[in-house]
């Protein structure tokens, strides 16, 4: 467990620091990438819903101290999705084939509408229409785009050790 | 477990809103900011020569259309500077004449003034913030003024001990006491709540002219006026790109192309200062 937990600390830690220096300014058809979220789906989603949660905590902890926002903000919201669909993936959806695909398109329209709860809740500028007609579309796509190639690294990251072959014997 | 970890968040939250910038909080985000800054700054100098490749070529399929814009701006411009020059002997004899010290925008931050790498760009357009690396040990406080060479990008709103986090123009909250530096209509620069970024001059009265092609700069903070600012005067906005009025609305409709590209930004100018804050009306 502490070798997977640590993985994902280290994981998380560089994927912040690319989502906040490099990924937010990729801006195509109105939205942005988000691949902190992709990568917690991904992580979620293989290593089950407390995993995920605790690893939605960690990276929401750093995006909030990265990016200077109100602590904890992001840092709930990310716990949630990431609980989320970690019980997605344990009960039904982990060898579904559409399942990556299902929960980031899911998981991001959630992520965007409860971010904009919290901020109405916290009197802060909520713009409906921004987020959710003219940003909304271009993000979902583009999360969908980085879906398989960060499915296809976190499962090669946290893949268990191959067994040691069976000896058997003979005579 | 889960309930913990959503507990934590939400005390966090509490504990953060409800603490001065100075609480225990703040401290950690301050401190964890500070250990973050190295690996930011690595990442975005590995990242600069593809951001710049990317941003090249987005440029490229602008520079035809403003290329003509510029064709048209130089003619007009042209015929500014003989009048500038003109205008320039006069303002000299009546500065002479008044003893009159008016200092340009920057020349009082010369000395207090701070260059800042960008550390994070704006998230979307919901949060439409960056974080510089630069904070209070360099002598920068909220409210100041951050700029590039273009012109306005927007003002700190939160300090750290190593980096502070800047509102640009294009965030919804954001106004900025403008005037038109060609005719000296008065408003307010505010984003148009568009998916560009576009700014728009309001509060301007229908009774104000403003052209096409004026340049918008701050208006600085006007004593006894009711629409004042903590931004110095005469740091240049924007253009003017359409002018037009409804009967229905009191002001004009003035919609405005800021000089900054916001999506870009390197390095800012943060014009700290020593002086104490101006008293907001």
């Amino acid at each position: 467990m502490i070798a997977p937990a640590a993985k994902a600390a280290a994981l998380f830690f560089f994927v912040t620091i690319l989502q906040v220096t490099i990924v937010s300014e990729i801006g195509i058809l109105g939205g942005s990438p988000d691949l902190v979220l992709v990568t917690l789906v991904a992580v979620a989603l293989t290593q089950g819903s407390i995993f995920g949660a605790v690893a939605g905590f960690w990276a929401g902890l750093l995006l909030d101290v990265a990016r200077l926002g109100t602590l904890g903000f992001t840092s709930l919201l990310l716990t949630l999705a990431g609980f989320w669909i970690g019980r997605y993936g344990e009960t039904t959806g982990r060898d579904r084939a559409h399942a990556p695909l299902l929960s980031v398109a899911v998981v991001t329209v959630l992520y965007a509408v409860g971010s904009l709860v919290m901020h109405f809740l916290l009197r802060e500028p909520a713009p409906a229409r921004v987020v959710l007609i003219e940003e909304l579309p271009g993000t979902i796509a583009l999360n969908l785009l980085l879906t398989f190639p960060v499915f296809a690294l976190v499962r090669r990251l946290f893949a268990a050790p191959a067994p040691p072959p069976e000896v058997e014997f003979v005579g | 477990m889960v309930g913990l970890l959503v507990l934590a968040s939400l005390v966090m939250i509490t504990v953060y809103f409800r603490e001065s910038p100075n609480g225990t909080l703040h401290g950690f985000q301050s401190a964890g900011s500070t250990a973050l800054r190295p690996f930011e700054v690595a990442a975005n100098r590995i990242a600069r020569p593809f951001h710049d490749a990317y941003n090249w070529t987005a440029d490229v399929f602008h520079a035809k259309q403003e290329n003509e814009q510029l064709k048209e701006e130089n003619a007009r411009l042209r015929q500014q500077v003989v009048l500038a020059a003109t205008g320039a002997q006069e303002a000299a004899a009546l500065q002479k004449l008044l003893k009159l010290k008016r200092a340009s925008a920057y020349q009082d931050y010369a000395k207090t003034a701070v260059t800042a790498e960008v550390l994070s760009n704006p998230v979307g357009q919901f949060d439409q913030t960056i974080v510089i690396a630069a904070g209070s040990s360099s002598g920068i406080r909220v409210h100041d003024a951050v700029v590039t060479k273009r012109g306005l990008v927007g003002q700190v709103t939160k300090v750290l001990h190593d980096t502070a986090l800047v509102t640009l123009l294009t965030d919804k909250e954001s106004n900025v006491t403008a005037k038109d530096h060609q005719t000296t209509a008065i408003g307010v620069v505010r984003h148009s709540q568009g998916p560009e970024d576009l700014l728009f001059l309001d509060r301007v009265l229908k009774n104000k002219r403003v052209n096409e092609g004026d340049t918008v700069i701050t208006a600085g903070q006007m004593s006894g006026h009711r629409l004042s600012s903590f931004y110095p005067r005469n740091i240049p906005i924007g253009r003017v790109t359409r002018v037009g009025q409804t009967d229905v609305d009191p002001f004009q409709d003035v919609q405005v192309m800021p000089f900054v590209d916001f999506s870009s930004l390197q390095y800012v100018v943060v014009l700290a200062s020593h002086k104490p804050r101006p008293q907001m009306p």
